[in-house]
């Protein structure tokens, strides 16, 4: 089967751990996790995980019912890339000179519509959201004139279906035999 | 308000008027077995798992101890006890290389969902994360091998994390859990009120039967002309014994075996067509391949079952009765997929199938058998007279002796394929072996765990020479509790299933399988356990009665062919169809 890019959300009881419980599930089939972000809910004490894998479905598929199966995992979805809204956040450290002369290197920034988020003497830090694509790309044009730190934040998502998770939540008590 | 008395005294506790009950953490956690309902538990001491030892030393009236000669020994023998109640195996060791000992065992009862609590002791708190004498990370090494798992840094939070332990060990499918507890969580103090878990809520342990996949099940078989059921553990661990007995008479299908669902059926019940798998017998395996519905209740189509899974039941609708959902569309696509407790599936399918019989299909599975009987069964059984004894004629013997009524404990190589081949199971549950996991050394330590789990029945540990001496010391288990386990041990000098395949698929380059043994005698009696040893066939018969009916422990030993290999076979990577009769 093809390989695509998946969006994995999963939601956690807050226990010490679990992070490894998660991605021992991905390492035990050769998953290689391209990002993951976690923070929590809007169900108070519920966390969520936002992995994203590049992998086929079929296997998403039992990754995701793995994950659903341990205890301490309220449950687990996997969406296409089309089914969320998603963003992500990068940061650039450039040397202030290189702004201050008001040459190339500004002219890229803005063109970006990206953000000065500090300045100092010595050094600037901007930030730009977007997709990895758009993120990627103000780096590659600023990398000529020096990109002295550089990081991007995993990707953090909003599904589109409608059913929210707090619906998921009373499924699961009502699926409960007892 | 609390009030605590600090003395020496048997219970530390005090009761005041507000009902505040007052006890150490090691205590708590020896009330907190008591009310689980455990009075028998299997481990080893050391420093960090002192105080819970301390505390046992108070209420042995109520839980007994049973000092194995090695951490992995204790796992073993909490499984088999598991396996024959049905109850959760504890077992307790202490850190670092206590608990380490303990993985393979928690290995082994994860992959065969045996319900277990492991409880370790842990360096203390403020000593976590330091490298401090005997710490290990237990509960990272043993996550990806528990169901769950946890360490408890506070005594208040001891009762809570056995009483979830206890739970999801049982509940659902069943599986190993872990409770770390910190040495400083063992002296603190807790006011014990202890509480049984009933719900965690992240966890679905047993899903709601849907009515629509018990009808499209129903429809599909009341429509077949072919059906074949496969079971497993499931239906031992559900404990459907009467609804899959019901629904198998009253559909007259075909049903075979996964070594992990023996013993569910009779072996002699006129619908247990046999063993699947591997070393299965030929009917089942060959005739996967021919029928239209495809029936799996409680198994996973494990790759030792299924062979190639593209040429697995590729002709047939799928139908797989199965509690955990993970399992559903794992290996084998089901059609029909009834996830839920097989016992509560089968009640309701049963009610939803016509009765049935497939006469014509059950012929095929009898024909399959005679040609098996003709090319491997006959002369396993009864060798000719120029050839060394063989592993299934001593099963053979050992079957008629017990009646089929022994609970047989297998331990992991070709002897294990030859007792579940021909030993004749007639009671439930009365199986034990390692399955997923193919643990060598398991045999012994889990016959005790199941003799003292059931001490009214007969346990024969059958074992081979290899994966004797690999818990070998748990003799002395044997020896200081007096316990009475029958030890067949069937030497062929060799660890007989690598040899096989060396011999079949690596040209019999026997690299590093011939054993030169001690005399497994002289070391009985290093124990006081009685034993025989046979060479002959002509003594076989008699040591073999000799064997099973003895009073108290008893080991025989007997040689048998050195390179003779367990067949029926499907090799590595073929379909179940191409199974090989020699
Ligand atoms: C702990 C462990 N180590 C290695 C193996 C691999 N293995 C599987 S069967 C076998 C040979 C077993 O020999 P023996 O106990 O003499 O039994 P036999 O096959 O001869 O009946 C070995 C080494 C295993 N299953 N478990």
């Amino acid at each position: 089967m093809e390989k695509k890019e998946f969006t994995i959300s999963v939601f956690t009881e807050d226990q010490i751990g679990l992070l490894n419980r998660v991605s021992i599930i991905f390492t035990r089939r050769h998953i290689n996790i391209e990002s993951i972000t976690a923070s929590e809910s809007e169900v108070k004490g519920v966390h969520r995980y936002t992995i994203v894998v590049n992998d086929a479905e079929d296997l998403v598929i039992k990754v995701v019912a793995q994950l659903d199966k341990q205890v301490e995992i309220v449950k687990s979805f996997y969406h296409e890339t089309s089914e969320i809204v998603y963003q992500e956040i990068a940061l650039y450290k450039l040397a202030t000179s290189l702004i201050a002369a008001g040459g190339e290197a500004e002219k890229i920034v803005r063109k970006h519509n990206a953000r000065f988020l500090s300045f100092d003497t010595e050094f600037t830090v901007i930030e730009k959201t977007g997709h990895k694509e758009e993120t990627q790309r103000l780096f590659d044009e600023l990398e000529p004139y020096g990109i002295l730190e550089f990081v991007r934040s995993g990707r953090v998502a909003i599904t589109k279906p409608m059913k929210e998770f707090a619906a998921y939540l009373a499924e699961i008590e009502i699926a409960s035999a007892n | 308000m609390k009030k605590v008395e600090k003395s020496n005294e048997k219970e530390s506790l005090l009761i005041d008027k507000e009902g505040i009950n007052v006890i150490t953490g090691k205590e708590a956690v020896v009330k907190s077995l008591i009310a689980e309902g455990v009075d028998l538990i299997f481990g080893y001491p050391g420093g960090a798992i002192m105080p819970v030892y301390d505390a046992l030393y108070d209420y042995q009236d109520q839980i007994k101890h049973i000092l194995t000669r090695h951490e992995q020994g204790a796992t073993h023998a909490a499984q088999g006890y598991a396996r024959v109640s049905g109850k959760v195996g504890v077992c307790i060791a202490t850190s670092g290389p206590g608990a380490t000992n303990l993985i393979t065992g928690i290995a082994d009862a994860q992959i065969d969902s045996t319900p277990m609590v492991c409880i370790t002791g842990q360096v203390a708190s403020h000593l976590l994360g330091t490298d401090a004498f005997q710490e290990t990370d237990v509960v990272g090494i043993s996550m990806p091998v528990t169901k769950w798992n946890v360490q408890v840094t506070r005594a208040e939070d001891i009762p809570g994390a056995i009483a979830k332990a206890f739970y999801i060990a049982k509940s659902g499918r069943p599986g190993p859990v872990l409770v770390d507890i910190t040495k400083d969580a063992q002296f603190g103090e807790v006011d014990f009120q202890y509480k049984k878990c009933t719900n965690v809520r992240s966890y679905v342990p047993q899903p709601k039967v849907k009515l629509e996949a018990i009808q499209a099940a129903a429809d599909l078989i009341n429509n077949a002309k072919k059906p074949y059921i496969l079971f497993g553990h499931g239906v031992l661990l559900g404990d459907a014994k009467e609804e899959f007995k019901t629904f198998v008479e009253k559909t007259g299908i075909p049903s075979a075996w996964t070594i992990m669902g023996l013993s569910a059926l009779p072996t002699d019940h006129y619908l247990n067509v046999g063993m699947l798998g591997m070393h299965g017998n030929y009917g089942p395996n060959l005739l996967t391949n021919e029928c239209d519905v495809l029936i799996a209740i409680g198994m996973r189509f494990d790759d030792r079952v299924t062979g190639d899974v593209s040429r697995y039941a590729s002709q047939a609708k799928v139908i797989h009765l199965e509690l955990d959902h993970a399992e559903i569309d794992k290996i084998i696509k089901a059609d029909v997929a009834v996830v839920g407790n097989c016992k509560t599936s089968l009640q309701l399918i049963t009610e939803a199938v016509k009765e049935g019989t497939h006469e014509e299909w059950l012929q095929k599975f009898r024909d399959c058998d005679e040609e098996e009987n003709q090319k491997v069964i006959n002369e396993e059984l009864h060798p000719s007279d120029d050839k060394m004894i063989s592993m299934g004629e001593v099963i053979n013997l050992v079957s008629e002796a017990s009646n089929g009524q022994a609970t047989i404990v297998t331990d992991v190589g070709q002897h294990q394929m030859v007792a579940q081949r021909y030993y004749n199971y007639k009671r439930w549950r009365s199986n034990v072996t390692s399955g997923g996991l193919g643990t060598m050394g398991f045999a012994l330590p889990a016959a005790i765990g199941a003799k003292f789990a059931q001490s009214e029945n007969q346990v024969i540990a059958v074992i081979g020479d290899g994966g004797f001496q690999m818990t070998i010391q748990e003799l002395g288990t044997i020896f200081q509790t007096k316990i009475d386990i029958k030890i067949l041990i069937l030497n062929n000098e060799f660890l007989g299933m690598v040899r096989q395949w060396q011999d079949l698929f690596f040209d019999k380059r026997y690299s590093s399988t011939e054993m030169v043994n001690p005399d497994f005698q002289t070391i009985a009696r290093g124990y006081a356990i009685e034993s025989n040893k046979v060479t002959e066939r002509e003594n076989l018969a008699a040591a073999v009665k000799e064997f099973v009916n003895h009073k108290g422990s008893y080991l025989l030993e007997v040689l048998v062919g050195k390179e003779n290999n367990v067949f029926p076979m499907i090799p590595t990577g073929a379909s179940v169809s191409e199974i090989r009769l020699d």
